[in-house]
């Protein structure tokens, strides 16, 4: 099978002809925004124009949203690359376990911010029903740092352990039964996340951060410091998920799980803890990510985890599948892409463009674009 | 099996069995649609089924009780059930094609469902309709170029990506999927297609469709002969036993349940033809395939287009056909509906595909809501607490459950997908070939069995 696969699969006319397509395209796409700064417009056919109008401050601003949900994607592609290489499936149910961190987080960090303001029951379920409003409440990194440390806290706490039940019941009595039974049983398991959550939090899309105050102005470049926390925490984990791969003995147990499984198995490392160690760390950053993603954007929906799936199984196959470092590489450039290709697209197409760009890379570059040293 | 005719190479004419040749020429053209074994499996299905709309009449009596509007209730429950059964069974006969018979893990049905019916739309819309605007061309035309546009879709799709894993190939699908959806949903190239070009998708908005042909038939004086049977005099007042609008929806109903039936003689000719025992062969071992001389990857790239095509109809049949459809009928969770019928009723069997969807459509998608229905119209609940928080507060201050059951009650459709995700993890589990998997198809059109063993299914 591997070889008749090769044969297929590494044609170098046609690897040579999609890198020339990606340097023709991105060159063009140079130059037009070049054109663009200098607010030169062309006109060509169908009523599109070469060049056209885009400030340098609007880039800029792009680039850091791109940056911002770059890091999201990335932190939380870090647990999706390692469960795939790990456990060897695609789990579809990792957006969920963002939904899960993103909710519980948030319960415990407005029950900390609006102790008294309400009943405990209307903060713990994120502000379902009626109640004060989120600004009344007031969590944000200004107003309730405490909080807004525990929620994160919680999150990643409470997402282990929903990540370690579902691992004990559904994915442990079918350790070996390969990628595809895996998969749909982690369909299953998205499912029933995603509408215990809705069930227990309701389907509303509420407010939950107060943004009053979080604005400001550093070094004369108006900041947001929800934005801020979360490139800052999003950074100190993935540096710390570096120097535990690299560091520690978990590490290279996990590194070597990763490369050969029976390899691993029969040098005496214990298979069925790295693979615990693995739900823990994958799930400790979902549920992480997913609490900053609500920090971000300000809002809450049982489903926001299932919209970021797709994106982050972009990342990480962009990157590599495997490798955490191509995860958060990955990450960043579709976040960038994401973003960025506002300027070309029109709003409606650019989750679209992302999409397009992890079908390309599957199809021709399957072991990523960063690949070649496989880390971790 | 007792006459063991079954050893004969030329195995598909005789009738089989104590039937002597030539006695109802019925059954000898029933044998030959649907062949020998599956005599077996049409009893099963018209068992399942049987049990299906009794249980679903069960619930509507519940319900209601006996008054004059029950009959209309009853066929209102059955058009529903048949309906989505017809639609499901396709899309998982369909979908076996791809999954069961050759190992291609499709998780894009949805977008393939999405180009036929716009296609479909684009070319048969009035251009002067209220969302959307098509050439107006005929109907059979937007039909067949639905089915072409959803196989030549599955042909850009398939011929790179045939190459890639299997998991690899279940992402590609279903980013194609999202991305389809997500360019019907564009208001941008709607208005620029209107533009250019005179048709538009209506983006988020969604698109007229045209008529139901059996529509017509209720203008005419049949129809109203059909309309008319269900008007009785009860006590000297005229009661309409099943409305008209039922009746219309029914009708098509069982258009598409007969469309259901071609599909699976067209899937089985499929499978017991030369052509289906190589797809078979690539499902079990792709490099014996190719050692014995078979290009598999040009099987692949046919059989992913005919099945496109096929889940193309489908989704003209089923979502084309209720006047209006918009980008949001066509998200990843129909696919994985898709999925759960055909993993119900294990892959790789299209009998067990048809009962799969016949299973999901009513055990899982429809009954819980009319379970639901029935506690909340006679246990006279008290009005459910908007929130979980406020339901579990009497539960766990002084133990009353009323309000958690009201709230579970009024939240149905939240626990009918934990109730599907559990559903799905416990078969891949314990019953990974499905209620019909464990029967090991031969791809021999002969019949290899022994003599004397007795015709069973199991």
């Amino acid at each position: 099978m591997g070889i008749v696969e090769r044969t297929l699969s590494s044609r170098p006319s046609t690897d040579t002809l999609v890198v020339g397509f990606v340097a023709v395209v991105g060159t063009v796409l140079l130059f037009d925004l070049l054109a663009r700064f200098a607010a030169i417009e062309i006109p060509l056919f169908w009523g599109m124009t070469f060049g056209g109008r885009t400030t340098f401050v609007g880039f800029a601003g792009l680039l850091w949203s791109g940056i911002v949900v770059g890091l999201i994607f990335g932190l939380a592609g870090i647990g999706l690359s390692m469960t795939y290489s790990i456990l060897n499936f695609a789990n579809f149910s990792h957006g969920d376990l963002l939904t899960t961190g993103a909710f519980t987080g948030w319960g415990a960090a407005l029950l900390v911010a609006g102790w008294g303001l309400a009943d405990a029951g209307y903060l713990l379920t994120v502000r379902a029903g009626s109640g004060p409003g989120p600004t009344e409440i007031g969590a944000s990194v200004v107003s309730a740092p405490v909080a807004v440390l525990i929620g994160a806290l919680v999150a990643a706490l409470l997402t282990i352990a929903a990540a370690l039940v579902i691992d004990r019941t559904v994915y442990k009595p079918m350790r070996d039964r390969g990628g595809i039974p895996l998969l749909i049983a982690s369909i299953g398991v998205a499912l029933i996340l995603r509408y215990v959550i809705q069930f227990v939090y309701g389907s509303r899309n509420r407010g939950v951060t107060s943004t009053e105050g979080v604005r400001r102005d550093v070094l004369g470049v108006s900041i947001n410091l929800h934005d801020l926390s979360l490139v800052i925490v999003a950074v100190a984990l993935m540096l710390a998920m570096h120097l535990l791969l690299q560091r520690t003995k978990l590490g290279k147990a996990m590194r070597a799980m990763a490369d050969n499984k029976d390899l691993a198995l029969v040098t005496g490392i214990p298979t069925e803890r790295v693979v615990q160690a693995t739900w823990i760390l994958g799930a400790g950053l979902a549920g992480v990510s997913g609490y900053l993603y609500v920090l971000e954007r300000g809002t809450a929906e049982f489903n926001i985890g299932w919209f970021l799936l797709l994106f982050i199984f972009a990342a990480v196959i962009l990157g590599g599948i495997g490798s955490i470092y191509g995860a958060i590489a990955g990450g960043l450039v579709i976040g960038l892409v994401h973003e960025v290709s506002l300027i070309w697209l029109p709003s409606d197409f650019n989750a679209a463009a992302a999409f397009a760009i992890m079908i390309l890379v599957l199809l021709y570059r399957p072991e990523g674009i960063f690949a070649g040293v496989s880390t971790a | 099996m007792t006459d063991g005719s079954g050893s004969e190479p030329q195995g598909g004419e005789q009738s089989p069995g104590a039937e002597p040749p030539g006695d109802g020429s019925v059954r000898a053209v029933f044998d030959d649609m649907f062949g020998r074994i599956e005599r077996s499996d049409v009893l099963i299905v018209a068992t399942a089924m049987v049990a299906v709309y009794t249980l679903f009449t069960i619930f509507v009596l519940l319900r209601l009780g006996i008054t004059t509007g029950t009959p209309n209730a009853i066929a209102s429950a059955w058009r529903e059930l048949t309906f989505l059964f017809a639609a499901y069974a396709m899309l998982a006969l369909a979908l076996n094609l791809h999954w069961g018979y050759t190992g291609l893990f499709n998780i894009g049905v949805a977008g393939f469902m999405a180009v036929g019916v716009y296609t479909m739309a684009l070319l048969s819309t009035p251009a002067d309709a209220i969302s959307g605007q098509g050439l107006g061309l005929p109907l059979p035309i937007g039909v067949i170029g639905g089915m072409i546009a959803a196989a030549l879709v599955g042909l850009v799709a398939a011929v790179p990506a045939l190459r890639v894993r299997a998991d690899y190939f279940a992402i590609v699908t279903l980013g194609l999927s999202e991305i389809i959806r997500l360019t019907l949903n564009s208001r941008t190239l709607s208005e620029w297609t209107l533009e250019r070009f005179g048709f538009a998708t209506g983006g988020g908005s969604g698109i007229d469709l045209p008529d139901r042909p059996t529509d017509a038939l209720f203008d005419t004086a049949v129809g109203e002969a059909l309309i008319e049977l269900f008007v009785v005099e009860i006590g000297g007042e005229e009661v309409t036993l099943v409305a008209a609008s039922v009746l219309r929806r029914f009708t098509w109903a069982v258009v598409m349940l007969a469309i259901t039936v071609g599909f699976y003689w067209l899937l089985r000719r499929i499978g017991f033809s030369p052509f289906g025992r190589v797809l078979k062969s690539i499902r079990e071992d792709e490099l014996v395939a190719q050692s014995l001389g078979k290009d598999t990857r040009i099987f692949k790239i046919k059989v992913f287009m005919l099945g496109c095509a096929l889940m193309g109809l489908a989704g003209i049949l089923w979502q084309g056909s209720q006047g209006f459809v918009s980008p949001d009928s066509f998200r990843p969770i129909v696919t994985f509906y898709v999925f759960v019928a055909v993993i119900i009723g294990g892959s790789g069997s299209n009998t067990g595909s048809v009962i799969g969807a016949l299973f999901f459509v009513s055990l899982l998608f429809l009954a819980p809501r009319r379970v639901g229905g029935i506690v909340d119209a006679r246990l006279d609940l008290l009005d459910a607490p908007g929130t979980f928080a406020g339901a579990v507060d009497p539960l766990i201050t002084v133990f009353n459950a009323e309000p958690m059951l009201a709230y579970a009650i009024d939240n149905i459709s939240a626990l009918q997908f934990i109730l599907l995700g559990v559903v799905l993890i416990l078969i891949v589990q314990y019953r990974p070939d499905g209620v019909m998997g464990h029967r090991t198809e031969t791809a021999a059109a002969a019949d290899l069995d022994r003599p004397n063993r007795g015709e069973s299914d199991e």
